[in-house]
């Protein structure tokens, strides 16, 4: 047999009996999947079968309390006619507006202000230790105290325009936390405030793992820095835009509690975010059918952002 | 019945083979090196036999037993991994001990059984360390000690010296070889390095793609390759495959070689020259290690055929204890092995000595030897 | 870790830019730090010095009695006891919280990449977008499930004489930001156990070891790092919830702080004493703060982890 040389093998069934596996080996097969099991039951009911649950709710004409007999479309052709009721604004109107506003200006400042200060602080900066943990601890408050402070700071009669009247500026004029149009704004304010920190942080790490080959080689080329960021750099952290992007998407749609805390609403309901419209009509206006269907544009909103990302990432990592 | 058998085994993930039908026995005491280029499948069928692979289909006996569906540490096995697989929160004492200690032995008879394997491998003093405070030789010694502490029916090593900088592969090659030579287990070794398959060997399966080229010892698989793939995979420098045409001159079969601007070179097959006539008139290649090709003083006096020829000699490198000599044949670059003290020159013509005892031949197309 | 480009140190460039740089810097620091300095500078200041002094000048007689009196005797809606209780209602509620979610988060993380069955991606891929889902989806069902509870706590209490949690409003909020801190606590186990060597894994399982004893003895002693981020970043979260706090304990002595925190500062019942709500907001940051500050290289990692997904 030691001798033989064999590149076809003749194809014969395989003779011995195979045994079956024993009660234990095959428990043991199964232990992982049952280890895991309650885990995925949880976020299969609580997750995905209260999703349906509130889709089902929002096709009722639930009141204060929940009704499950499906009626029809009616909360969503609300919604929709709410959509476009701009004079006087209905609240969904100034929800949806708002969180335009607040979408676009948070992400975007965010990012802004977080690559700015990652690319000032990777210029080999004496005390980067100390400067940055400042720049970062909001982000572990909660928008709860966060909107406390700047509720105080931003207050006209108490905060930076009391203040500034004292240093003897008594033109300054800033009530934006008092001003149903400007309300909003100081929600990005604050939000800003929490948030860039972290957004440089991850534009730090991302600036700490680009090759310094690759710099050393533009610096060579002749490259000026501003060249070198343009150019290089900042194409380079693409896939950093994309996390914090995800990231910033995700806690803009979230943010309750940080109008609530700061503005109570705004004048009128004039901060509300769709998070707050949907928390308002369904627990303090009764209007629990709205409240849900409000919950399902959201959910549907953010589902375009998250899954396209979450489908190529997890698909990337296949083997 | 040999001691470790595998029948027909097959691998598939999905629709996708990829081991096809591999049958190979080693008898007890053997040292069997599964050797292959990467994504040949020599991995997966050491995880097999270990269990830590499905078997789709065929059989793995140890001992007469089938264990196709035991659990790896029921198949009375110990394993050497590639990144040696030191558990990092535990010292190299509590490493060596894990599986006896999983196993229920006694605290005391844990200890005993650490000691004497600390003392034959010399690491006595190492074993109060975390891995981390290891070198990458040590880790290995530690590996190899928590296998050899189980005193398992058969050995598997999977790569285990590819994480080694070169001089210290070669010493724990030995280290290996003793052992083996001393304990007698039966051992299955992975690699891609054909130098150690050839050092530690008593069997050697080559596998590529799936299949199992050859079977045999060292000097068979070096020696009589099956096909072109084993005598290319085999060999360093490898054997050279020299395109030439067979034809009779004389009433002799002989071996024409193309050459650059002069009449083909004409070699003498010696005793191949019966096989050759089937292929008289044909193409074929023509494989000849390089130290078959040597200076005129270098080369084998028991050889049976030696044929002297004076070719061009394009290149020269020195490698200290023998000097490589490359000459252009058959439209290809043939390396010659001579002694490091032979005067050849870049560029001149010199006499090369061919020893056609060692000549193979194989189809250009089928690649399979013909001769 | 290399810095890029920096203009200091390579020939020929000059000093301006430098100072420019460093400017910048110190600039946002203070812009970052006034919000924070304020608060507690108010928080040490009476009520005669906030109405008539500046904002940002250092108190001139610091005292501790706003941080007393928010702990002790604050309002929250009618009740005036402080902020101490509710301080232990979130703490109670944290802890087994952080820890369940924790634990679970690492049997899963260990199953999805040393246990793969086939699937598995697609059982992680929906604990996943759990994380990402808004609460508003499921905030009405989660509302009527936990009434239900309630019932049957009341029930258990008639017939058995304990309510076995069902329906108090700690257990709720424990079992509420354990179901939705499992995508979270998942993923980070799975991305750390995904580069553990899975070789060990095997070793072990040669060794003989069992599917917990490779949990326990291989995995779980080296996974120090990843249980601390962990840890800290459903701490972090749980402590700061403030949408399921006000939704399933959003009244009574049941508050946990940060509904608490906001009913202080709301409470319109006689003169909004400044410098308590700015105590009392303090106190609700401390173990945040404090865990910041302590270990503010896990807390980031959390982040990121977090943040990067896969």
């Amino acid at each position: 047999m030691a001798l033989s040389t064999h590149i076809h093998q003749e194809l014969l069934p395989v003779r011995s009996s195979a045994p079956t596996k024993s009660m234990r080996a095959r428990m043991q097969d199964a232990l992982p999947k049952l280890v895991l099991a309650p885990s995925f039951a949880i976020t299969l009911i609580f997750v995905y079968g209260f999703i349906l649950w509130t889709i089902y709710l929002s096709f009722t004409n639930s009141k204060a309390f929940p009704k499950y007999v499906l009626t029809d479309a009616r909360a969503y052709q609300r919604l929709w006619r709410w959509t476009f009721e701009s004079d006087p604004p209905s609240s969904w109107y100034t929800s949806i507006t708002n969180m335009g506003i607040f979408g676009v200006l948070y992400i975007a400042i965010c990012l802004g202000l977080g690559l700015l200060i990652a690319i000032l602080l990777d210029q080999k900066i004496r005390g980067e230790g100390v400067l940055r943990p400042i720049y970062l601890y909001p982000m572990a408050l909660s928008f709860i105290v966060t909107g406390v402070a700047w509720k105080w700071f931003l207050d006209p009669g108490l905060g930076l325009e009391q203040t500034l009247h004292q240093w003897g500026w008594t033109s300054f004029h800033f009530d934006w936390i008092k001003n149903k149009d400007f309300v909003i704004y100081t929600v990005v304010i604050a939000g800003v405030w929490q948030a860039s920190g972290f957004v440089m942080a991850m534009f730090l790490a991302g600036l700490r793992g680009i090759d310094s080959e690759i710099v050393k080689a533009s610096q060579i080329d002749g490259a000026s820095t501003f060249q070198l960021y343009r150019r290089i750099i900042i194409p380079l952290l693409r896939p950093v835009f994309l996390s914090a992007l995800i990231v910033l998407a995700h806690m803009a749609i979230k943010s309750y509690d940080l109008v609530v805390a700061l503005t109570s609403g705004g004048p009128g309901g004039s901060a509300w975010l769709p998070s707050n419209f949907m928390y308002e009509y369904t627990f303090k206006r009764n209007e629990m059918a709205v409240g849900s269907a409000s919950a399902v544009i959201m959910l549907a909103t953010i589902s375009a952002i998250i899954v396209p990302y979450l489908y190529s990432e997890l698909r990337e990592k296949s083997r | 019945m040999a001691f470790l058998e595998i029948d027909r085994l097959v691998k598939r993930f999905g629709a996708t083979e990829v081991l096809k039908g591999i049958t190979l026995e080693v008898e007890e005491g053997g040292f069997l090196v599964l050797v292959g280029p990467s994504g040949c499948g020599k991995s997966t069928l050491l995880s097999m036999i270990a269990g830590l692979d499905t078997i789709s289909d065929g059989e793995v006996r140890i001992n007469g037993r089938r264990v196709n569906e035991l659990h790896p540490s029921q198949r009375d096995i110990a394993m050497v991994f590639q990144s040696y697989a030191l558990y990092p929160n535990m010292t190299v004492a509590e490493n060596i001990a894990f599986g006896l200690e999983m196993r229920g032995v006694p605290k005391t008879d844990r200890e005993a059984a650490v000691a004497k394997v600390a003392e034959m491998l010399q690491m006595g003093h190492l074993l109060k360390r975390k891995p981390s405070q290891l070198s990458g030789g040590q880790r290995q010694r530690v590996a190899m000690g928590r296998a050899l502490v189980r005193d398992p029916q058969v050995f598997l090593f999977d790569e285990p010296l590819s994480n080694l900088d070169a001089k210290l592969r070669v010493d724990m090659r030995t280290e290996i070889k003793r052992l083996h030579q001393r304990m007698g287990t039966t051992i299955v070794y992975v690699t891609h390095d054909q130098i150690e398959a050839m050092t530690l060997a008593t069997q050697i399966a080559v596998l590529k793609d799936g299949v199992l080229q050859q079977f045999g010892t060292p000097a068979e698989v070096y020696n009589n390759p099956v096909n072109m793939f084993v005598a290319d995979f085999m060999g360093s420098p490898s054997m050279n495959l020299v395109p030439a045409h067979i034809r009779a001159e004389n009433g002799k079969t002989v071996v024409a070689l193309s050459r650059a601007n002069e009449d083909d070179l004409i070699l003498d097959p010696g005793v191949a020259s019966t096989k050759l006539g089937a292929v008289l008139g044909q193409n074929v290649l023509l494989g000849i290690r390089p130290e078959a090709i040597t200076d005129h003083d270098g080369a084998d006096r028991n050889a049976r055929t030696l044929v002297d020829v004076d070719c061009h000699v394009e290149v020269v490198e020195p490698a200290g204890s023998d000097t490589f000599v490359v000459t252009h044949l058959g439209g290809k670059h043939v390396i010659a092995r001579m002694r490091s003290d032979a005067s050849v020159r870049g560029g001149q013509r010199a006499p090369f000595t061919f020893n056609m005892d060692k000549a193979v031949f194989f189809d250009p197309q089928t690649e399979l030897r013909v001769a | 870790m290399s810095a890029i480009a920096a203009p200091g140190r390579t020939p020929g460039s000059s000093i301006v830019p430098r100072i420019v740089i460093y400017g910048l810097l110190v600039f946002f620091a203070l812009i970052y730090l006034i919000p924070f300095f304020v608060m507690l500078v108010t928080s040490l200041k009476t009520m005669p010095e906030i109405q008539h002094g500046n904002m940002l000048a250092l108190p001139k007689a610091p005292t501790l009695d706003p941080w007393v009196r928010a702990w002790g005797e604050a309002c929250v809606g009618l009740t005036c006891e402080g902020i101490h209780g509710y301080f232990w209602n979130s703490i109670k509620m944290v802890v087994p919280a952080v820890a369940i979610s924790t634990f679970l988060g690492a049997l899963n993380g260990y199953v999805l990449t040393k246990w793969r069955f086939k699937g598995h991606k697609l059982v992680f891929g929906l604990m996943l977008f759990a994380c990402f889902i808004p609460f508003q989806a499921v905030l009405l069902p989660m509302a009527t499930v936990l009434g239900e509870f309630g019932q049957f706590g009341k029930f258990l209490t008639n017939t058995t004489g304990f309510t076995f949690g069902f329906g108090n409003p700690t257990v709720n909020l424990v079992f509420v930001h354990v179901v939705y801190g499992l995508g979270f606590t998942t993923l980070f186990f799975r991305n750390y156990y995904e580069a553990f060597p899975t070789e060990l894994v095997k070793a072990a399982m040669v060794d003989g070891a069992s599917f917990f004893q490779i949990f326990r003895r291989v995995l779980l002693p080296n996974s120090l790092p990843i249980i601390v981020v962990t840890v800290i970043y459903q701490f972090t979260n749980i402590w700061n919830d403030f949408l399921f706090a006000s939704a399933y304990a959003g009244s009574g002595d049941v508050m946990p702080m940060t509904v608490a925190l906001n009913n202080v500062v709301n409470t319109s019942t006689g003169v909004v004493e400044y410098n308590v709500n700015m105590a009392a907001a303090m106190i609700a940051a401390m173990p945040t703060l404090l865990v910041y500050i302590l270990a503010g290289r896990y807390f980031v990692r959390g982040l990121m982890a977090g943040a990067v997904k896969g």
